[in-house]
């Protein structure tokens, strides 16, 4: 394996500053020669020092767990800290993530748009506030419960399965994906005090559950392997039963 | 007090997918039972003068056809109605779609734009075949139907209608289950996957089916003599109308 000679990467990546108004978006094609174990997030920092300086783009932790690496690698969502060149091709096109605000080349702004959609479905505990007694105990939770919570909570807000989705693209008032897991998770827990009722305001509408036509895109980029399919789909049988009422 | 909640989004989402159900079990059962002609001409004839009713009053009543064409038509119409709201809005819509689908090149995106073009498409042939059936139920039968394809000239849309609902109806009920979380089991990766294979099995023996039994219409009509009677004259059933 090492005798072989290393493979020659030809890197295209979608370039535009929006900022700098003589600028256009264009792609810009590098070549680098692959080493062993080299990821995205690698092979990017070779180019921006050996090649050109000025490139943009996002990392944090290297390690799939922050969300900040998130780019459209040969058209699909994914996180380029996680992405081993050896999976791909000799050539590799890298974009930023559709729909989120572009900072420049690969780097988008993810928080803003997170930051929004939280605010917006309220993803935090909703309890009682005035019967709330913080010297009690915590009550109890099931260890399956608390782990099926937890396995919801794991989302990183890395914006792939937004960029996955056909119908957000289309209609981009649609929650998505990464929203309606939230809601999933909150409804799931017992200390989230919120009625079926006050969820359905918040999701149970054509930008909410109804809107999403099952394309799956999200479900099949998500990098940490949350079950959106299955949430989304529990989601829209308990909004249903809300109507029911 | 709190305002109440808006009920119909849930409505809609779930009129469509049950219009949807009702249709899609509708169509594996028609072409079912239009292939009986591969079997013989008596056999075709039977399973029409079944759904005429004789089988259970004893003669004939084509307007059991026109009820049942109406039904299944005010079905279409309502989910063809709902399912329409899904629809690109406009040119802008439609095209970040086409963009998104050719850059993401993802199956189930995909299906989702042949569901919306066959869905389109039916719009007007699903139309023009179940007025026919509703004004002229009695012109059913294996010389009237093969006629039909051939002199009337129904072949070529028959041919469209085939292609458009067999891939509309199985892409919209494997939907319809991922959708809903019908038969999930524990593992729901794998039981898409399953749901899946089910669905290109289904599309592949139904226009497998489709097509046969429209070939057979065809040789019927160009080779039957339609000069003396256009009806089918049974061995085993005798009856005034037939
Ligand atoms: C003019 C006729 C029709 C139009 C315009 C139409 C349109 C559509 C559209 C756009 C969808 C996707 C909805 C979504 O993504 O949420 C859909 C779903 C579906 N269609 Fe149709 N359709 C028509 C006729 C039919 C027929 C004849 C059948 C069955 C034989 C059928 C069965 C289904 C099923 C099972 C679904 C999935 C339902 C769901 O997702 O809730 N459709 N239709
Ligand atoms: S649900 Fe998955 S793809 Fe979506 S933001 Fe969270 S981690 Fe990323
Ligand atoms: S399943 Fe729903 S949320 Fe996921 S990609 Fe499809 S439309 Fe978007
Ligand atoms: S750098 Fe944190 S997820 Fe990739």
């Amino acid at each position: 394996m090492n005798d072989k000679k290393p493979r020659i990467l030809k890197i295209s990546i979608l370039r535009f500053d929006p900022h700098d108004p003589d600028d256009f978006p264009h792609m810009e094609t590098f070549e680098i020669e692959e080493s062993d174990g080299m990821t995205l997030f690698i092979a990017l920092n070779e180019i921006r020092e050996h090649h050109d300086n000025s490139l943009k783009f996002d990392f944090v932790c290297r390690a799939g767990i922050c969300g900040s690496c998130s780019m459209l690698v040969n058209g699909k969502p994914t996180l380029a800290c996680r992405t081993l060149t050896a999976k791909l091709g000799e050539n590799i096109s890298l974009a930023p993530l559709p729909l989120f605000e572009l900072i420049g080349d690969l780097s988008i702004y993810t928080g803003k748009w997170m930051r929004y959609l939280n605010e917006h479905l309220e993803t935090w505990i909703h309890d009682k506030e005035e019967e709330l007694k913080f010297d009690n105990l915590e009550e109890k939770m099931e260890p399956e419960l608390a782990d099926e919570i937890y396995e919801l909570d794991r989302c990183v807000e890395c914006g792939c399965c937004v960029a996955g989705c056909g119908t957000i693209q289309m209609k981009p008032s649609f929650v998505g994906a990464v929203g309606l897991n939230k809601i999933a998770r909150y409804h799931l827990d017992p200390r989230d005090k919120r009625t079926d009722e006050e969820y359905y305001e918040l999701i149970g509408n054509e930008d909410g559950v109804f809107g999403c036509m099952t394309l799956l895109g999200c479900e099949d980029v998500c990098p940490k392997d949350l079950p959106l399919q299955s949430k989304i789909a529990y989601l829209r049988r308990m909004m249903i039963k809300a109507s029911m009422n | 007090m709190r305002q109440k909640i808006d009920k119909i989004p849930a409505r809609l989402d779930l009129t469509q997918s049950v219009t949807g159900l009702i249709l899609g079990l509708f169509i594996m059962g028609h072409l079912i039972f239009e292939a009986s002609i591969l079997v013989s001409n008596e056999m075709m004839y039977k399973v029409t003068v079944m759904f005429e009713g004789y089988y259970f009053l004893g003669q004939t009543h084509p307007a059991i056809v026109s009820l049942l064409a109406g039904f299944i038509s005010i079905v279409f119409i309502a989910h063809a109605g709902i399912a329409m709201r899904k629809f690109p809005a406009n040119y802008k819509q439609f095209k970040t779609m086409q963009k998104h689908i050719s850059i993401f090149n993802h199956d189930d995106t995909s299906l989702w734009m042949v569901q919306a073009f066959t869905g389109f498409i039916m719009f007007f042939i699903g139309s023009v075949h179940l007025y026919m059936m509703i004004a002229q139920p009695e012109h059913i039968g294996p010389f009237a139907s093969s006629n039909r394809v051939v002199h009337e000239f129904m072949g070529p849309l028959y041919v469209l209608l085939l292609l458009s609902v067999v891939s509309h109806a199985f892409i919209g009920l494997y939907r319809l289950a991922l959708k809903w979380g019908f038969m999930e089991g524990k593992d729901y990766r794998a039981s898409r996957k399953r749901f899946k294979i089910l669905m290109k099995a289904f599309i592949a023996i139904y226009l497998i089916l489709g097509s046969l039994s429209l070939a057979k219409y065809t040789y019927i009509g160009m080779t039957h003599d339609f000069s003396t009677c256009a009806k089918y004259k049974s061995k085993t059933i005798n009856l005034e109308q037939h």
